[in-house]
């Protein structure tokens, strides 16, 4: 029997891998990851270095010019790979757009990440061949896409589920709110997976929530966890119940995985005007990194080469996101015209058909041919 | 042809596309057992289940966007909206999601949702229950949308805007919903006239009347009445608000000379002034008068004792005609 926070327990937050990389035992929740073996656990902390190394230069290429703005997701790691990498192919993700490192663990390609943020296009992937839907700006809406998502599973029969990611500000959103009412009202199989992050811009965790996140959960009738989100394996093995949950018919789950954003909103957010320095200080003790990598060295798994190729890898991934990111040609002219409708649309054809002739009279024949040459 | 009523019309072509595809579902309150607040629903959710017709919590952006994750998984959601004055809370949705995931995500996902909303007044009702929001739709780029204005159209182009893989709103008059009319239940929509042209519902040579939604049969009652005074009005069913046809339109402006536009929303901003500006650009030469607008006023709906004087009705329509036509009328003498 899973411990849940029915309203009135407190157990705490759920922790496998304490700050210090201590292995602690869990009853309830160890079962879930008895199959993480040493090298499931190098998988794991690969990934967070390279979901990292992606951040730093991503935050690198809008400093220089090359994205309009980036979202980082520093300190986050752990939440999103030992989430995302327990959801399985077939499942869909609906996320808000702060997840791409789950977006990595879903192959999602390195052009199709930074498209949207150098300007390039609406949005970098199609949802249908990585099951990861178009992230969302509008904070929280996304919740409700995946419990109509989910909604859909149920009537189709299949043992398949819907995740959705979310922060703590998003919990105030009516969306979120009413995504949880429609989830329960209909025990569909949806997860509700919200990054606790602490802060929504400049806001305060304390602003959007006078209880526990994971309190609110129980009200709705939806088991909620509480997982230390900068625990991989606590966030694995958590999500894992939830979605076998999910998957079985048992209904939707909440979980709140506790973690900081250590990092600005984006890269046009300044934290020194509203956070205290010596917060950053104390979480950066609880770096989810730092702890995967202390639990290795503990084993005796951290050897400078497995150090050098796991940093080898990061630098390569980052040399492509690069590369890829510079070499991105700019969208046609008429590009601004595609893909509004799915089907002829008369005023937008009147007005492509305008500003091409008005492109052509500027006598720049490159533009006019592109605007001219494309087709809906 | 049968004989029936503008919702059983509704009701006809909701329960043809439940029957032709098996991935329609219908969403809205109170749409099951009870079959509507206006029954157009009715007797559905027994005949097709309650995963096909659904009953959902009473919360207009959860509907919405619970419909654009069944559609992203492959269903085409039909919601109802109660009443035009309850769909803001689903704008959000709408706007941000419904009329912008296709362009997002460059053609990838489509979103065939049909949004059908009772609207506009003339039933006496409380605050939120009379209104003409389409503008704030034929704005937003992303959605189509269409205006009913009789049971032949509505058992038709119900079925046109579900097999439609844009998303669609469907403003249907609630004041018409127990109007009757002949209906041939056995047109294919595909081979109908498409939902996106409009209709010359009554033609004529003077004056060119464009209206839709619940002041198309007001408008063909004042050309009724002004052929008495040799005034030949042609009537313009626009049925599509966005796109508007303007083809149609256009024709029409060419051959009367003269433009006059009516609907029940306010002025400022309005399907009128749209369709003014538009046809102004395109057919200047061809017109001997302003266009001139006959709508609600730029007010909240009024109290019910008060919509008749808010509301265009037959005798103001005409007063706009004779504005048109250079004739004396309650602005004679009147700069601008």
């Amino acid at each position: 029997m899973i411990t849940e926070h029915k309203g009135a327990r407190h157990p705490g937050l759920v922790q496998l891998i304490t700050p210090d990389g201590e292995r602690v035992s869990h009853p309830e929740y160890d079962p879930w990851v008895q199959d993480v073996g040493d090298d499931q656990l190098v998988g794991l902390y690969t990934d967070m270095v390279i979901v990292r190394r992606i951040d730093t230069e991503a935050t690198a290429l809008q400093r220089q010019g090359e994205l309009a703005l980036w979202p980082p997701l520093l300190g986050q790691e752990a939440a999103q790979v030992g989430s995302a990498r327990v959801v399985r192919t077939e499942d869909f993700i609906f996320s808000s757009y702060r997840e791409n490192g789950v977006a990595w663990c879903r192959g999602v390609e390195l052009p199709d990440i930074i498209r949207m943020w150098r300007g390039n296009a609406a949005s970098g992937w199609d949802p249908y061949t990585v099951n990861m839907a178009a992230p969302q700006i509008i904070i929280g809406a996304q919740t409700l896409h995946a419990t109509g998502y989910a909604m859909g599973i149920q009537f189709d029969g299949a043992d398949t589920a819907a995740i959705t990611y979310f922060g703590d500000g998003a919990t105030s959103q009516g969306d979120v709110n009413e995504a949880l009412v429609f989830a329960a009202s209909f025990q569909v199989p949806v997860v509700f997976f919200c990054q606790n992050n602490h802060w929504a811009i400049s806001e305060p965790v304390a602003l959007q929530a006078h209880t526990r996140i994971a309190d609110r959960a129980p009200g709705f009738g939806i088991p909620s966890m509480q997982v230390d989100g900068n625990d991989v394996l606590a966030v694995m093995a958590a999500t894992r119940i939830a979605m076998d949950r999910a998957r079985r018919g048992g209904g939707p789950t909440f979980i709140e995985a506790v973690t900081y954003r250590m990092g600005p909103h984006t890269t046009a957010d300044d934290p020194t005007r509203y956070r205290d320095p010596n917060e950053l200080e104390d979480w950066a003790a609880k770096d989810p990194l730092k702890r995967v990598k202390a639990l290795l060295e503990r084993k005796g798994l951290l050897t400078d080469q497995l150090l050098d190729e796991v940093e080898g890898k990061a630098n390569d991934v980052a040399r492509q996101l690069r590369k890829a990111c510079v070499e991105m040609p700019d969208p046609a002219p008429s590009d601004v015209f595609r893909h509004v409708y799915s089907t002829p649309n008369t005023w937008l054809d009147r007005q492509e058909e305008h500003y091409s002739r008005y492109l052509a009279s500027l006598g720049d024949p490159a533009a006019a041919n592109q605007a001219e040459g494309a087709t809906r | 042809m049968t004989t029936m009523t503008f919702g059983a019309a509704i009701n006809a072509g909701l329960r043809k596309s439940l029957e032709n595809d098996p991935k329609v579902v219908l969403m809205g309150e109170d749409i099951g057992t009870l079959g509507g607040v206006f029954r157009i629903t009715d007797g559905l959710q027994k005949d097709f289940g309650k995963h096909r017709v659904i009953d959902t919590p009473l919360a207009e952006s959860g509907i919405m966007g619970t419909a654009v994750g069944l559609a992203y998984r492959g269903y085409r959601p039909v919601v109802e909206i109660q009443f035009d004055g309850f769909i803001y809370p689903a704008f959000d949705q709408i706007v941000c999601q419904v009329a912008k995931m296709h362009y997002r995500t460059r053609g990838a996902v489509t979103l065939p949702i049909t949004i059908r909303v009772p609207f506009g007044g003339g039933i006496g009702s409380p605050e939120h229950h009379s209104e003409s929001p389409e503008a704030y739709f034929t704005h937003t780029s992303g959605l189509r949308v269409v205006s009913v204005s009789n049971p032949q159209d509505a058992y038709t182009m119900v079925q046109q805007a579900i097999s439609c893989n844009d998303p669609v709103l469907f403003f249907e008059p609630k004041r018409r919903y127990h109007d009757k009319g002949e209906v041939d239940l056995g047109i294919d929509p595909a081979s109908a006239p498409d939902m996106g042209s409009a209709a010359v519902a009554t033609p004529g040579t003077d004056v060119t009347l464009v209206t839709y939604g619940p002041l198309v049969k007001t408008a063909r009652d004042a050309a009724l009445a002004a052929a008495d005074d040799g005034i030949s009005i042609e009537v313009i069913d626009l049925r599509s608000l966005s796109p508007v046809d303007y083809s149609t339109v256009e024709a029409s402006v060419r051959k009367t000379g003269r433009l006059v536009i009516t609907h029940e929303a306010g002025q400022s901003g309005g399907v009128g002034a749209e369709v003014a500006a538009s046809i102004t650009e395109r057919c200047f030469h061809y017109l001997e008068s302003a266009p001139v607008r006959v709508t609600g006023f730029d007010i909240p709906y009024p109290y019910s004792k008060l919509e008749m004087h808010h509301l265009p009705d037959l005798d103001r329509i005409l007063d706009g005609v004779d504005r048109a036509l250079n004739r004396p009328n309650s602005l004679s003498g009147l700069e601008g």
